[in-house]
């Protein structure tokens, strides 16, 4: 009796511990984000006087209003939309197509070219700095926004290759050789099967990019020196002037800076949870 | 409808070699079954015949008509894999109908095709689901169903059971050999399972490391096998060896043991004092428990199934197997005596393994 009363006790206490863990996991990850918006909302007048509370005594949509209307900011906005879309969508091809191949052919130089692409992986960020602007200057895409793309492609496509490798590892090569004598072409095959298939790791990977692409700073700083052609990240900076930091006008352009990345994974997210193979070979 | 031929293949996966000159020909209609242990080649082969895997040397045809480099999707064909390859985004209905979809037929045609297929499976009510909310058995049923809407000329199985329970396999044996005979195409069926083989085939080939040991009719192939390797393989329980020397005089001829034990055997070609392997069914051995006649033997273990026994002895330092009907009362460490009939002995020469 005593045992199951101590079990029953232990698993409740067990429960208990599980759901204080989750909710101090949650706090401490959404507590950036509930500041970011907190502060967004704080009248200038307030944000020095009232000390650190939880919730200003009034909140303002003035931020937002000089974020939206009176800054560079939808500019900054629009810029990083174009070059993190460019960039995942260009990337996840690339990356597709090298999957596939990688995953279905052997071809002479495989092994060798897998290794450079790791080994490109290696080389810290801050060492390429130089001789990117370097080659970049002659061929006049610094401060264009076609030169990030193009380095934010090339950066990305080693790790979205091995990532598209690992999806398409994933699909029984049965499925293909099924399609392939029910009547399909290597290529009908790979557009009505493999593709559809695949649709969960092309969202990850559009996904994957796009963040990095969105939140990238040290590149953009770099090449980029004009206000109208500078993405958001450097952008924010532009809050920060030599006299003072506008926090409430830099938080409340964040927190619009988040919008796209939430709406980004709420749309993909149902592709990336749906187990899509299940059922394809014997259960 | 066509037949297959196989012509002095070879593979080899870089310097793995897989197929040492398979040649097979296959009559229309017939329904080959392919068998041998794992890793054989059998998969290869037929991959090969389905197209899927390159030919380093020799012909395939089907019909008349050379394959070697022609498309899988152009060979007419169709192919169930052992792990089913149902598309998992598609209905059941889909994936039946996906080949004709291909072929462009028209919709209707389609339907009524899928329906028809769908209602000689019993998968009517299925049609509707997707693969991940079936049972095993049904996906089998599926890709069974996917391979015979298009009424291919040769029809080819991987193992097609080998995912299925005990039960569900007997019964899917007897289904799939029923379609065959109401369709009429060749089939090409790769197995392990040599009760499938025997059943099903209208020949066995038996296959060991990539070379093809003998061809023939199921009864043909275990009553007179070619060599010790189908002799071992072909038979469950298998069939016993006893090593020893040939003797031979005008009008009888034996085995000697290297222990002076005399086995009868039937005149053969074997010289005298050959060695030689001497292979005698459980079931060509005749038990007698009173140990009066035939070759002594110590009881080990016995293995009643209700319906047969079998007696596992010891006889000259061997382990051999004997199958009786009857039900003996036998315990362990009792002499007994086995009686082989000799029109049903095997005599193997020992050097080339090769049937006397
Ligand atoms: N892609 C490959 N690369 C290298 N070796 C291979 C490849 N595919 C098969 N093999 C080898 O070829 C041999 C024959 O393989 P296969 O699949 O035909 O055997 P199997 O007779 O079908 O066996 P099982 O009964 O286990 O299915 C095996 O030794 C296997 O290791
Ligand atoms: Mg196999």
């Amino acid at each position: 009796m005593i045992t199951v009363g101590q079990s029953k006790h232990r698993r409740w206490a067990l429960t208990a511990g599980h759901g204080v863990g989750l909710a101090i996991f949650i706090i401490f990850a959404i507590f950036p984000l509930f500041w970011l918006v907190k502060i967004s909302l704080t009248p200038n007048n307030l944000l020095y006087s009232e000390g650190i509370t939880l919730w200003p005594s009034s909140i303002t949509w003035d931020n937002y209003k000089f974020a939206l209307l009176g800054s560079r900011f939808p500019r900054f906005f629009f810029n990083s939309v174009i070059v993190s879309l460019t960039s995942a969508g260009v990337v996840t091809l690339i990356a597709a197509a090298g999957g596939y191949a990688f995953s279905r052919f052997r071809f002479r130089g495989k092994v060798p070219i897998m290794f450079v692409m790791l080994l490109t992986q290696m080389v810290p960020l801050v060492m390429l700095i130089a001789p990117i602007f370097k080659l970049m200057v002659p061929l006049g895409l610094t401060n264009n926004l076609l030169g990030l793309i193009i380095v934010y492609t090339a950066f990305n496509v080693p790790f979205a290759t091995f990532l598209m490798q690992s999806f398409f590892d994933g699909i029984p090569k049965e499925l293909e050789e099924a399609a392939m004598i029910d009547g399909c072409t290597r290529l009908t095959a790979l557009r009505r099967i493999v593709f559809p298939l695949t649709l969960p790791g092309m969202g990850a990977t559009l996904g994957f990019v796009f963040t990095a692409a969105w939140s990238e700073l040290l590149f953009a700083l770099m090449l980029i020196n004009s206000d109208d052609k500078m993405t958001f990240p450097v952008g924010l900076l532009t809050f920060v002037t030599k006299f003072s930091v506008d926090f409430g006008q830099m938080m409340a352009a964040g927190v619009l800076a988040l919008i796209p990345a939430c709406m980004f994974f709420a749309f993909i997210q149902r592709y990336l949870i749906q187990g899509l193979t299940a059922g394809a070979i014997k259960g | 409808m066509a037949g297959v031929t196989v012509r002095d293949v070879y593979k080899a996966y870089g310097s793995v070699r897989v197929l040492h000159g398979v040649s097979i020909d296959m009559e229309d209609g017939e329904f080959l079954v392919l068998v041998g242990p794992s890793g054989c080649g059998k998969s290869t082969l037929l991959r090969m015949i389905a197209g899927l895997e390159e030919i380093n040397s020799g012909d395939i045809l089907i019909g008349d008509r050379l394959v070697n480099d022609v498309a899988p999707k152009d060979r007419d064909i169709a192919m169930v894999f052992q792990s089913y390859a149902l598309y998992p985004h598609m209905s059941v209905a889909t994936n039946m109908g996906f080949s004709l979809e291909l072929r462009r037929k028209a919709r209707e045609m389609i339907t009524n095709t899928v329906a028809q297929a769908a209602g000689t499976l019993g998968l009517s009510e299925l049609l509707a689901r997707f693969p991940r909310e079936l049972s095993g058995g049904q996906r089998q049923r599926v890709a069974m169903g996917r391979a015979i809407v298009r009424e291919p000329k040769v029809f080819l199985f991987d193992e097609p059971l080998s995912n299925l329970d005990a039960k569900l396999r007997v019964q899917m044996r007897t289904e799939i050999k029923a379609l065959h005979q109401e369709m009429g195409s060749t089939a090409v069926y790769v197995t392990h399972d040599q009760v499938e083989a025997m059943t099903m085939a209208d020949r066995i080939v038996v296959m060991n490391e990539g070379i093809i040991q003998q061809i023939g009719q199921p009864l043909e192939v275990y009553d007179t096998p070619s060599n010790l390797f189908v002799a071992g393989f072909i038979g469950s329980p298998g069939m016993n060896f006893l090593e020893g020397e040939a003797r031979r005089n005008s009008d009888s001829a034996w085995v000697e043991m290297a222990d002076g034990t005399l086995l009868p055997a039937p005149p053969t070609s074997a010289e005298d004092s050959q060695p030689v392997v001497y292979g005698v069914r459980p079931e060509a051995l005749v038990i007698d428990e009173a140990a009066e006649s035939g070759l002594m033997a110590t009881v080990e273990v016995t293995e009643p199934t209700g319906l047969s026994t079998l007696v596992f002895s010891r006889l000259a330092d061997v382990s051999t197997c004997a199958f009786t009907m009857d039900r003996l009362q036998l315990q362990r460490g009792q002499p007994v005596g086995l009686v082989p009939d000799v029109a049903r002995v095997h005599l193997f020469d020992k050097a080339t393994g090769k049937r006397l």
